[in-house]
């Protein structure tokens, strides 16, 4: 980010929040993700993350829905 | 804890939004569209997998059942990418849910009966009675073959649905069986902890073998149709 921190308010004010650009932000994460860890020789590791995650995503769902255990 | 057994298979939401729409679009994540002749290791299994199961599965049909195959082979691979995810532990598994399975199995199923009657009319009602029945037991059969053909669809939604939701089932309790015996006697609770063992073996095999089965009959409904 080629912003200075006082600047960043304005910046921020700058950005589109279209749906295009939301989806934008969400395809160049989950690419630099999948380039990173996925489409190489281990890419077994890039799946199990994701899945950990899922799984722990499933485990404190219930936690999230308003003290109910 | 829960408060029961059943409060896994309720639809979760988080503050009241649904996420089960997110859970549902998680397995389209694990599956990554090929971008270049040769690709990465998950690709080609996946590539590879997918087209020896529709060589096997198309086989059977002409030209016309064929162009199902894009339809087939997504029903295959999203039923079993769902209930093999619904085997991570805390997981949500669509699959559990009888509306689901409804909403997948209805419009295929009359899909397959519509194009039946609209371009084999005379073959598709021929179906209602089978050859070289006695004449006094027509009636009686054509009902009997009318009410067979309108329970395919809730068979395949209810065959779905009752196999996961048992896997499950089993597993908690089988597990919850194995907690509570390890205060009390610890080598029941080992011999518990092997059928739970072979149990999720069991689970496994049933979650691909449930898509199969699908997708199988779909198609054979699709073969007896075109």
């Amino acid at each position: 980010m080629n912003v200075k921190i006082e600047e960043l308010p304005r910046s921020i004010l700058m950005w589109d929040f279209i749906p295009k650009g939301i989806t934008g932000v969400f395809q160049r994460g989950s690419y630099r993700y999948y380039n990173k860890y996925v489409n190489k020789k281990g890419s077994l590791t890039g799946v199990s993350m994701v899945l950990a995650v899922y799984v722990l995503f499933n485990y404190i769902l219930p936690f999230l829905q308003g003290t109910q255990t | 804890m829960n408060e029961n057994l059943f409060t896994s298979f309720a639809t979760p939401t988080m503050m009241g939004l649904p996420i089960v729409i997110l859970i549902i679009m998680f397995p389209s994540i694990l599956f990554p569209s090929s971008n270049r002749l040769i690709n990465n290791r998950l690709i080609s299994i996946q590539q590879w997998l997918v087209q020896l199961t529709s060589k096997q599965m198309m086989a059977i049909h002409n030209n016309k059942g064929q162009t199902w195959t894009l339809m087939l082979m997504s029903l295959i691979l999203f039923i079993g990418s769902t209930n093999l995810l619904g085997l991570l532990p805390h997981s949500f598994t669509p699959t559990t849910q009888l509306s689901m399975n409804l909403g997948m199995a209805i419009p295929l199923w009359a899909g397959t009966v519509f194009m039946g009657f609209r371009h084999k009319t005379k073959a598709a009602l021929a179906h209602f009675l089978p050859q070289g029945t006695p004449i006094f037991l027509i009636p009686m059969l054509v009902i009997i073959e009318t009410i067979s053909l309108f329970i395919q669809p809730m068979a395949l939604a209810v065959r779905l649905t009752a196999n996961i939701t048992a896997g499950h089932l089993l597993i908690h309790l089988i597990g919850g069986a194995t907690l509570a015996l390890m205060d009390i006697s610890p080598s029941t609770a080992l011999i518990t902890f092997i059928i739970l063992i072979l149990l999720t073996i069991l689970e496994f095999a049933v979650a691909m073998i449930q898509a199969y089965v699908f997708t199988l009959l779909v198609s054979l409904y699709l073969h007896d149709n075109t």
